[in-house]
C-alpha cells in the first residue's frame, strides 16, 4: 500500500510550521512519527494534499525541567520517555506506561504529541496526561497558549488542537514525594491498543486519600476522567468498600465501542477491573 | 507533486534519488535500490519484516518516508555480513534453526542486530520484549530466543589475535 500522492514540506522551526498550517488550511496535515497517520493514508482514511513533517525542528525534541515542572517536547519519542533520568526521577508513571505502548521500533517513531494530539481513544497519554495533571502548549498564528490535559479530549479524533496550532511542549508538574502511581493496561498482544486500561495517581495523608485522579483508556469516544469514582476516595480510607465504589462509578462512565477486542458488557467490565488493579497498586506505591 | 531530492548512505555506500515523497522507505530499499533483503509485510507497521536500521535506531521501513532519511545512514539485512563472513546475529539464526520460512528474518536479524548492542547481554525476558516488534508465524519463537542467545555470547567472546 501506497499513500495517496502529497506535496512534502520540512520546516526546521515551529514558527514555519505554523506558517505553512497557515498558507496550506485543511488540506494539510502535520506528520509527528507517522506509526498512525500514514497507515491512515495507506488505507485512505486520511488524504492530506500537505504534508508538514515536524520532525527536523530541533526546539520540539527533549526533557527539561522548568522549576518543578517537567517539560516535554511534544516530538519526544517514546522510548526517549522510557530513559529519561529526569521522569524516571520525577514523573515515572511515563517512563512504566511507555513501555506499554507499541513495541521497540514503533517507540524509536512514536512521539507524545502526535499520541495525544491524534485524539484516538485507544492512545495511552490522553488517560495519562490527565492523571498527571499535565498541560499543552500550543502554538498558532496569534502565539501560544496553555489547555489542561483535563478537558481537552472531546471526542474521536477530536480534541482542543486548532487545524493552524502545533502542539509544542506537555507540562507535567513534578510528583510531590510518595505519590503512588499505575498504569494498568489490558492488551491481546504486544503492540495492540487497551482493550481497557486504567491511570492512577493518589497520595495519602494517614490512612486517608489526599489526592486521587483517575482515568481511563478506550472505553469510551476519548479518555475519560471519572471525578465520580475520584469522589468515592477523597478524603477517606482506601478499604475495599470505597475502591468498590470507585470502581463502579468508573464502570458508570464507560461507553466503549464493541470491537475484536470485545463486546460492550466485556470492555466495561475489563475497565473496572483495571481500575480496580491500577488503584490497589497506585496505593501500594504511597508513601 | 514535486519530486526530492534525497541523499542516503545505505549499508555504507552513499545514494542519491529524487523521489516522489510519497515514497515508502521500504519501497525506496527494494524498488529503487534492489535490496529486496527487507521484506513487506503487514504494511502497518506491526510485524517487523521491513526493519531496518536508521542511524542507528531499529525502525519499520514501510511506516517512514524515503524523504525522510534525507542525510540518514540506513543499514539493511544485505549489510550485516562482512566480506562474505555471517554477522554473529545471522550466524545464530542459521545455527540455532531460528527461521523455517524465512520471510520475517531479515526484520529478525536487523532489530536482534541493534537490540544487542542497547543491551548485550540480555536475559530471556528482555530478548522477548526486545524482539516485540517482529513477528514470526513459523517457529513459535524459541529458536529465534536462542539465535539471540547465540550471538549475544558471539559478540562478547574476545576477538581471536
Amino acid at each position: 500500500m501506497i499513500p495517496p500522492r502529497f506535496e512534502y514540506h520540512a520546516p526546521k522551526t515551529v514558527g514555519e510550521a505554523v506558517a505553512l498550517l497557515g498558507q496550506l488550511g485543511s488540506d494539510a496535515k502535520l506528520l509527528a512519527g507517522g506509526h498512525s497517520l500514514l497507515p491512515m493514508m495507506k488505507l485512505r482514511f486520511a488524504q492530506p494534499e500537505h504534508l508538514i513533517d515536524i520532525n527536523r525542528i530541533p526546539e520540539l525534541k527533549g526533557i527539561r525541567e522548568d522549576g518543578n515542572t517537567v517539560v516535554i517536547g511534544a516530538m519526544t519519542v517514546e522510548n526517549d520517555l522510557i530513559t529519561s533520568p529526569i521522569l524516571q526521577a520525577k514523573v515515572p508513571l511515563l517512563c512504566e506506561a511507555a513501555k506499554l505502548i507499541a513495541d521497540p521500533q514503533v517507540r524509536n517513531r512514536g512521539t507524545i504529541g502526535g499520541d495525544i494530539a491524534h485524539g484516538d481513544p485507544g492512545n495511552d497519554h490522553p488517560a495519562l496526561s490527565i492523571v498527571i495533571d499535565a498541560s499543552f502548549v500550543l502554538e498558532g498564528p496569534n502565539g501560544r497558549r496553555t489547555v489542561a490535559a483535563d478537558g481537552f479530549f472531546l471526542g474521536t479524533y477530536m480534541t482542543l488542537l486548532e487545524e493552524n496550532e502545533v502542539m509544542c511542549e506537555i507540562r507535567v508538574p513534578a510528583f510531590a514525594a510518595g505519590t503512588g502511581y499505575a498504569y494498568e493496561k489490558l492488551k491481546r498482544k504486544t503492540g495492540d491498543w487497551a482493550t481497557a486500561g486504567c491511570a492512577v495517581v493518589i497520595r495519602k495523608s494517614g490512612d486517608q486519600v489526599s489526592h486521587v485522579r483517575v482515568a481511563l483508556t478506550n472505553v469510551a469516544p476519548a479518555a475519560v476522567r471519572v471525578e465520580a469514582a475520584e469522589a468515592a476516595l477523597l478524603g477517606k480510607p482506601f478499604n475495599a468498600a470505597n475502591v468498590q465504589a470507585a470502581v463502579e462509578a468508573a464502570i458508570a462512565a464507560c461507553d466503549p465501542a464493541e470491537d475484536l477486542r470485545g463486546d460492550i458488557e466485556y470492555k466495561t467490565a475489563m475497565a473496572g477491573e483495571m481500575v480496580k488493579r491500577a488503584l490497589n497498586k497506585a496505593w501500594s506505591r504511597c508513601a | 507533486m514535486s519530486k526530492k531530492l534525497v541523499t542516503v548512505s545505505v549499508n555504507g555506500k552513499k545514494e542519491e534519488k529524487a523521489v516522489e515523497p510519497r515514497t515508502l522507505l521500504i519501497h525506496f530499499l527494494r524498488e529503487e535500490l534492489n535490496l529486496t533483503g527487507a521484506h513487506i509485510g503487514c504494511e502497518t507497521s506491526h510485524c517487523g519484516a521491513c526493519t531496518v536500521d536508521i542511524d542507528g535506531q531499529s525502525v519499520k521501513s514501510c511506516t517512514h518516508l524515503a524523504v525522510q532519511c534525507d542525510g540518514s545512514e540506513v543499514l539493511t539485512v544485505e549489510g550485516l555480513a562482512n566480506k562474505g563472513v555471517l554477522h554473529a546475529v545471522q550466524e545464530g539464526f542459521y545455527k540455532e534453526h531460528g527461521l523455517q520460512c524465512g520471510f520475517c528474518t531479515p526484520g529478525m536479524l536487523m532489530r536482534a542486530y541493534r537490540f544487542l548492542q542497547e543491551n548485550p547481554n540480555p536475559s530471556e525476558d528482555e530478548i522477548r520484549h526486545g524482539m516485540a516488534g517482529n513477528l514470526c508465524r513459523c517457529t513459535g519463537y524459541q529458536n529465534i530466543v536462542k539465535a539471540v542467545q547465540y550471538a549475544a555470547k558471539k559478540l562478547q567472546e574476545p576477538v581471536a589475535a
